[in-house]
């Protein structure tokens, strides 16, 4: 590849605020003719929010898009089209009950009152023979699988003559074969001299399908690389690799009884395909286990396997002994579990109601909150106004709706109902993903407290950071397996990137990791 | 430049969620006007005279609560299915078929069960047959999640033709036209004053019991819950599909009840009129009183007297009697319109003395 080419794209120092966060921070990136870009990062790094700049869906507050060496003002996906460029959003903008070919045409501009649909199905059919894309143009959408709708949006883009395609994380929704079929399409682009940008967080995918990496930490890019200079390890180092922000004291861990014994756990994900392949694991009483992995690779089904959310499609789950594979959610919650969940506002919380109702969804069943089915509102505030002070929860009034706080204070109440609740075992994933210093340090400190407190903790983290600091233990998640359990403290940065990568555990050659053998 | 931007409320505004019914209601008032001025009739004679209509005598002050009776069951019934997100627009249905399963007890049942157990059994009766009506579009929706608003509103069509069936046909009473023979006077409901019946107790009663219901139960509490954020409350062990089951069966049971109302205690026997549309009318009642059943009960007399007072004005000043009807209609408009102001406010931004932009 030419070193040189004129990028037919570039973004100068762009940043986009929200509200409390910084999405993109001064951000530069090159697009060359002929070249696949990876754009590389976390949940939340800032990629998306990139690539609606550049299709016109979000203004920058600063920064300047060049198109072919002249800057451009892209405000509508319309001017992005105008330009060549179109993006396949994770979310599929299809019509399910009509046809490819007039999904294809659909919005476009210029068209006749009544356009001459077979010459436009004999179009699209020529297309999908050119890049070997076998879709029907008269088809429903709603007849096809995934991956097919997925080929109808790229050949959308084509047909209105996208030089520069972007994807968002394109393969998230693909079987492997299918993942390769896509493979094969881009080469076809690219040989005939389009670009194309794709967002992801898995490495395997970029060592296989781009050229160059951009890797993004927090809205800003910490790396641009070839591809061939790099490798999965180092690209896992510095997609998660960050400065420590503060150490916790940790007595030594002192494991007791067994609480919660996963035994060749299988599930689905929400799209019926495996997202756990027979995951085995102990957690004892006294015991951090923390999970590992780039998000994706089935760490949302471990947690909702473990709290009774999904069903289990083959294997056993033990709770302090009991067999409670596939029972009810309240059996979870009756036998001690509690759940701090990845999506807070989704799931977590009840937006519309106020904060003492949210930090009494849990002890609203018993006395002294409920006595034979009627609520006591005096016990239900007392106890609201015990945890708000106990766990510092900045909120206006217990009667505030628990939307208004801020997301660091609504995970304060969350975290407040589920450690008052929890018996036995507490399931906390992502607990501060997006948390200022502060409320971080806050959570994970109410972690470790329930180990001292003689309770079982899965911890599931993209931050190696917190891993490291609070588990006493860690395992790897990759394609819903795991790659290898390590104590914490032999961990290091390089083995468990290795892992995330794909590595089994015992492939590794490095002189500190020992496998722990399960129990 | 100075701009206006729309933005969310850091809280939900409580001057502004009594304000909007309000002016939702003056606004409807003022379009209703304009049609009026169209039409050729001064607004302000016409307003003053359905206000006459409804209020002006004791005796029509009555009739006003004798509509508003019905209005407020059915209204409490949506609400408890709104409350969960489940668009029960089958009151009508509902109401229908709890109407003719009353009859069906005063007119069959009268000699063989002793008189003072009829009036109870004819009223539970309604309320089964009201309960099981809209349990068939709960089930389907709760274990097979068919769409609830299509289910309710043709099951409507099937019970009120249905009800036709029986007064024309098969339980007319010989010598009549349509309708059945008169219940014996052991089915009739109590009258209070005029045409008031006791069914006014029983809306009453029940709009206290539901505020209890989802003010200080648990079942209130979790039905909250599912109505707010079903996620939420499946992840907090909360059985969804069941809860939705009976709360829906509660809702068609006083749909059932207020048709079981209307034929003891008005007309003492199954004939054309008993369908009018206040099923429909009863989402107006729920939507303006924002699903609380205390304002039920006054929104439902309001309701009730631009019934009354548009037939009124029909008598008096030869205008039609669906002008009543019109302004209902017209007062749901500006109240969803403005319902989200509850929840926005707009705030005019200089941008020479703000740094910020602020989304909408």
């Amino acid at each position: 590849m030419n070193d040189n080419p004129p990028p037919v794209l570039e973004m100068r120092n762009i940043v986009k605020r929200f509200p409390g966060v910084l999405a993109n921070d001064h951000v530069n990136l090159k697009l060359h003719p002929g070249e696949v870009l990876a754009l590389l990062g976390e949940n939340g790094a800032g990629k998306s929010t990139l690539m609606n700049v550049l299709v016109g869906l979000y203004r920058p507050e600063e920064g300047e898009v060049y198109a072919r060496g002249e800057q451009v003002d892209i405000g509508s996906p319309n001017d992005a089209a105008a330009l060549g460029i179109g993006m396949v959003h994770q979310n599929f903008k299809l019509v399910p009950t009509m046809t490819v070919a007039e999904n294809v045409i659909l919005g476009m501009n210029g068209l006749p009152f009544r356009p001459n649909m077979d010459e436009i199905v004999e179009c699209i059919r020529e297309i999908a023979r050119h890049y070997n894309m076998p879709v029907d143009p008269k088809a429903y959408i709603w007849q096809l699988s995934v991956g097919e709708q997925q080929r109808v949006e790229i050949l959308k883009l084509i047909y209105r003559g996208a030089e520069i395609l972007i994807l968002d994380e394109p393969t998230a929704v693909l079987t492997p074969q299918e993942a390769r079929d896509l493979n094969r399409v881009l080469q076809v682009m690219i040989d005939e001299g389009k670009s194309a940008i794709f967002i992801t967080h898995k490495m395997d995918e970029v060592m296989a399908f781009s050229d160059r990496v951009c890797v993004l930490q927090h809205g800003r890019v910490v790396a641009t690389k070839y591809t061939a200079e790099t490798n999965p390890q180092e690209l896992a180092t510095l997609m998660v690799g960050r400065e420590v922000l503060f150490r916790l004291d940790k007595a030594p861990s002192q494991p007791g009884d067994p609480m919660l014994e996963m035994r060749d756990v299988h599930a689905k994900n929400n799209k019926g395909l495996p997202a756990l392949q027979g995951i085995s694991f102990t957690i004892r009483r006294g015991e951090v286990l923390g999970i590992a992995g780039v998000a994706g690779n089935g760490q949302r089904e471990l947690a909702e396997v473990v709290t009774g959310l999904r069903p289990v499609t083959q294997g056993h789950i033990q709770i302090e002994g009991q067999e409670r594979t596939n029972r009810q959610p309240l059996d979870f919650i009756k036998a001690g579990v509690s759940h701090i969940p990845a999506d807070r506002i989704g799931m977590g919380a009840v937006g519309n109601m106020p904060v003492s109702d949210n930090i009494s969804m849990k002890g609203y069943r018993q006395s002294p909150m409920a006595e034979k089915g009627i609520l006591r509102p005096r016990q239900m505030l007392r106890f609201a106004r015990e945890m708000i002070k106990r766990f510092e929860i900045a909120t206006p009034t217990p009667a505030t709706r628990i939307k208004f706080l801020s997301g660091g204070n609504i995970q304060k109440a969350i975290l407040a109902r589920e450690i008052d609740a929890c018996k036995g075992l507490l399931v906390a994933v992502y607990p501060s993903r997006g948390l200022d210093v502060g409320a971080t340090e806050a959570v994970r400190r109410r972690i470790l407290e329930q180990r001292e407190q003689g309770r079982a903790v899965l911890l599931i983290s993209e931050d190696l950071d917190e891993l490291f600091s609070v588990a006493d233990r860690i395992a790897v998640l990759y394609e819903g397996r795991v790659m290898g359990v390590v104590p914490a403290e032999e961990a290091s940065i390089d083995q468990l990137g290795l892992m995330m990568a794909g590595s089994p555990a015992e492939e590794i050659d490095v002189p500190t990791a020992r496998v722990m053998e399960e129990v | 430049m100075r701009r206006i931007v729309f933005e969310k409320r850091e809280s939900m505004s409580r001057r502004a969620s009594t304000l909007v019914p309000i002016i939702s209601l003056l606004a409807s008032l003022l379009l209703g006007g304009l049609l009026l001025a169209i039409s050729g009739a001064n607004p302000f004679v016409t307003y003053y005279e359905m206000f006459r209509g409804a209020f002006g005598t004791w005796n029509r002050f009555t009739e006003t609560l004798v509509k508003a009776i019905p209005l407020m069951l059915t209204g409490l019934s949506v609400a408890i299915a709104f409350k969960m997100r489940f668009w029960n627009i089958g009151a009508e249905g509902q109401l229908t078929l709890g109407g003719v399963a009353a009859a069906g007890v005063a007119l069959f049942w009268a000699q063989s069960l002793p008189g003072w157990t009829l009036l109870p059994l004819a009223l539970l009766a309604g309320c089964v047959a009201g309960a099981l009506w809209a349990g068939i579009p709960a089930v389907l929706k709760a274990y097979l999640s068919v769409d609830e608003t299509l289910t309710t509103l043709m099951l409507n069509y099937v019970a009120i033709l249905y009800s036709e069936h029986l007064y024309y046909v098969a339980w007319r009473a010989p010598g009549y036209n349509s309708g059945t023979a008169t219940f014996t006077e052991a089915a009739w409901l109590p009258r209070i004053t005029g045409r008031v019946h006791a069914g006014i107790y029983l809306a009453i009663i029940l709009a206290v019991v539901l505020w209890f219901v989802f003010k200080r139960t648990r079942w209130g509490f979790e039905l909250q819950i599912i109505g707010e954020n079903p996620t939420a409350a499946r992840y907090l062990g909360i059985n969804i599909a069941q809860n939705v089951v009976l709360a829906i069966l509660l809702s068609g049971a006083i749909s059932g009840l207020a048709g079981a109302t209307e034929v003891l205690g008005l007309a003492r026997r199954l004939q054309q009129g008993l369908s009018v549309g206040y099923g429909y009318t009863a989402i107006i009642v729920a939507w303006m009183a924002q699903l609380n059943p205390l304002a039920i009960i006054g929104v439902a007399i309001l309701m009730a007297s631009l019934l009354v007072g548009g037939d009124q004005i029909q008598m008096r000043m030869g205008l039609p009697a669906a002008m009543g009807l019109v302004l209902q209609g017209l007062i749901l408009i500006p109240m969803l319109a403005g319902m989200i102001f509850m929840e926005y406010r707009l705030r005019i931004i200089d941008p020479h003395t703000t740094g910020m932009e602020v989304e909408a």
